[in-house]
């Protein structure tokens, strides 16, 4: 329920236009920061895998947060989407000279290949229970990591792919970033999304009433593979080389860590957690030994004592924040003439 | 025909490791339904208590002190694990508890990585390797060892689970937990048993892998675990006499792909297996299907 815009207040109290406005400020302000030289090149290129995180992030919600189940081989999707987006992207460099047109083109090729590769798992594997599913797309992963090494003629095997152009911008990788949390954000909230939330409360109650349980898992799973793949399309882009270690079991159970810490089923939460969790190891490099210790005793006591992640499936919007406020200056208020009165 | 069976052979030694391994998964997952992934690691800390018992000491201790050991010191790991970070989730969700398995599966390898260092111990052998000549096959004595060794302790788990009362007791609560409480069977106590029992099968698995590669290191046990687990699954989760043999097929499967087909595709062909199998039989060779009911 939305109200009709009659005049320009109307328009700017409308949380549509809020969120717009603030997602065109970040990336102003993150821009002229850049352009001006004020963030060095280590900090821009961890802004980049930021954005890369989110994209991994968001799109193993689906499967992880919205649909409820365990997915741990998105590395193997991401793994598909480098390698097909790089192969593309040495090919055409010669043909295409636009930057932006060569990722749109190779990263639209890695999506289709990982949302292949996704049905082509997807549809036996999610006849399978929970614990199960998790197991099979683990040996998934495994599978897509040996392919990568062992098929050496166009992967160039363990020694790694060099030479991909690197031409992952801040910008490209921000307005793809923004697109595809967009329309992840848009299809959970529309009908089709909701019919996947249900299958995550209730299998059973949803498909009595009339949900195609089989379908919207699938659904579900292709898409959360297929921006799987987008998102190793601007990774290869970003490091201009790619070696099959990087999509282990250790990648997937990282990308796996952020859904779980930002909330399971909260892509706001995603985010977040992607920003810190790519940032917090930085500013702990004096602890590198520590990193990994830390991180897996956080998922631990993460289930232990707050089992629903940092947001649970709660969504961070600034126009609730704006109501907060209010709802929470109204009460400070509200405190002190009371105590005024006593 | 020669090679056959020396690959045959190779292949029970590797197939006892993934056996010993595999009945940890299985039984813990058959009274908690908890897919374990931190055994692989009990595995990996196993061969470092033997390393350390074995050449730390100022003086030697007997192979089998070495072995008892290590296994009662992983047992104990196993309870500590189980009573720190999976008792209070008994109730919840089953994926919590996968997630904090996975949790504890990577703490435990960077604790290992820090106490131990990343660089790969050298296993010096601990057993005489000369070969004994059985009906003109070289054999060495480390496979006899690991193969026997193996063997013996299945045949003592099976007596234990099956004739005695504590295994009795684990049983019921592996089929019925409210029913086995209701009989006044102590659960916590046996759930800590199964967890000791299994950790400790899994140390000695360990040992054997490192002796087998000679090598130990903090992820040692991650790629034999899964591998172990891919044979739980085979021989049908849950069972005890199918880990078993789901871990001697795994283990001959794996020799037979590296000596005719190629190493570099085992993992491939273990992996695409498992998927195989979840596919067209997810209960395994010796599991129960279970319909679920509303």
């Amino acid at each position: 329920m939305r109200a009709k815009i009659k005049n320009i207040k109307d328009l700017l109290i409308d949380p549509r236009f809020i969120n717009y406005t603030i997602i065109v400020t970040i990336f102003l302000v993150m821009f002229s920061l850049i352009q001006f030289e004020l963030v060095n090149r280590y900090i821009y290129n961890l802004l980049v895998m930021v954005l890369i995180m989110i994209v991994m992030s968001t799109s193993l919600n689906i499967a992880t947060g919205f649909l409820g189940e365990l997915v741990l081989g998105h590395a193997g999707f991401m793994g598909i989407g480098a390698y097909t987006a790089a192969i593309i992207g040495i090919a055409l460099r010669p043909y295409i000279e636009v930057d932006l047109l060569l990722f749109v083109v190779s990263a639209i090729a890695a999506m289709i290949l990982a949302g292949t590769a996704g049905l082509l798992v997807g549809t036996p594997a999610l006849r399978l229970r929970g614990d199960y599913l998790g197991i099979m797309t683990l040996g998934f992963g495994e599978i897509v990591r040996n392919l990568i090494t062992n098929l050496d003629t166009v992967t160039n095997g363990a020694q790694g792919l060099a030479g991909i152009p690197r031409i992952m911008t801040f910008p490209i990788a921000f307005w793809t970033t923004v697109l595809i949390v967009t329309t992840i954000f848009l299809f959970m909230n529309s009908r089709h999304g909701r019919a996947i939330l249900s299958i995550r409360e209730d299998e059973i109650a949803s498909e009595s009433v009339g949900i195609n349980i089989t379908r919207y898992k699938l659904l579900a799973f292709v898409l959360a593979s297929m921006f799987a793949g987008v998102g190793g399309a601007m990774f290869a882009f970003k490091e201009g080389f790619l070696a099959p270690v990087s999509f282990n079991f250790l990648k997937s159970v990282e990308i796996f860590v952020i859904v779980v810490l930002g909330g399971m089923g909260s892509l706001s939460g995603s985010i977040v957690s992607s920003i810190v969790l790519v940032f917090l190891p930085e500013y702990l490099r004096d602890f590198k030994e520590y990193r990994y210790l830390l991180y897996s005793a956080i998922l631990v006591i993460t289930m232990l004592y707050r089992p629903k992640g940092l947001m649970g499936t709660k969504e961070f919007d600034f126009t609730q924040l704006k109501n907060k406020i209010t709802t929470f200056t109204k009460r400070l208020k509200a405190r002190f003439s009371k105590g005024s009165d006593r | 025909m020669e090679l056959f069976i020396r690959q045959l052979i190779n292949g029970l030694n590797t197939g006892s490791i993934y056996a010993l391994v595999a009945i940890g998964y299985t039984m813990v997952y058959g009274i908690i339904k908890l897919i374990n992934f931190a055994h692989g690691e009990i595995m990996m800390f196993g061969a470092y208590f033997a390393f350390l018992f074995a050449f730390s000491l100022s003086f030697q201790l007997p192979f089998i002190l070495v072995i008892v050991l290590s296994m009662f010191f992983a047992a104990l790991l196993g309870i500590l694990i189980e009573r720190v970070a999976y008792k209070k989730l008994r109730k919840a969700p089953r994926i919590s508890a996968l997630i904090t398995a996975i949790g504890m599966s990577l703490f435990l390898q960077h604790l290992a990585q820090l106490i131990f260092g990343a660089t790969p111990y050298v296993m010096k052998q601990l057993v005489d390797t000369t070969p004994v000549t059985i009906f003109n096959f070289d054999i060495s004595r480390l496979t006899l060892l690991t193969i026997g060794l193996s063997i013996f302790f299945m045949i003592l788990l099976s007596l234990f689970v099956y004739k005695t009362k504590p295994g009795k007791a684990m049983r019921a609560v592996s089929q019925d937990k409210e029913a086995a409480v209701l009989m006044g069977i102590n659960v916590d106590n046996i759930i800590s048993l199964t967890f000791a029992i299994g950790s400790a099968l899994g140390a000695l698995g360990g040992i054997f892998y490192a002796m087998t590669y000679s090598q130990i290191y903090p992820t040692m046990g991650v790629l034999p675990g899964l591998k172990a687990f891919i044979a739980a699954v085979f021989g049908g989760i849950g069972s005890i006499g199918g880990a078993m043999i789901g871990g001697y097929l795994i283990g001959i499967i794996e020799t037979m792909t590296k000596a005719y087909i190629s190493s570099k595709w085992v993992d491939v062909i273990v992996f695409g297996l498992l998927i195989v199998i979840l596919l067209f039989k997810p209960s395994g060779i010796l599991g129960k299907n279970r319909k679920e009911k509303v």
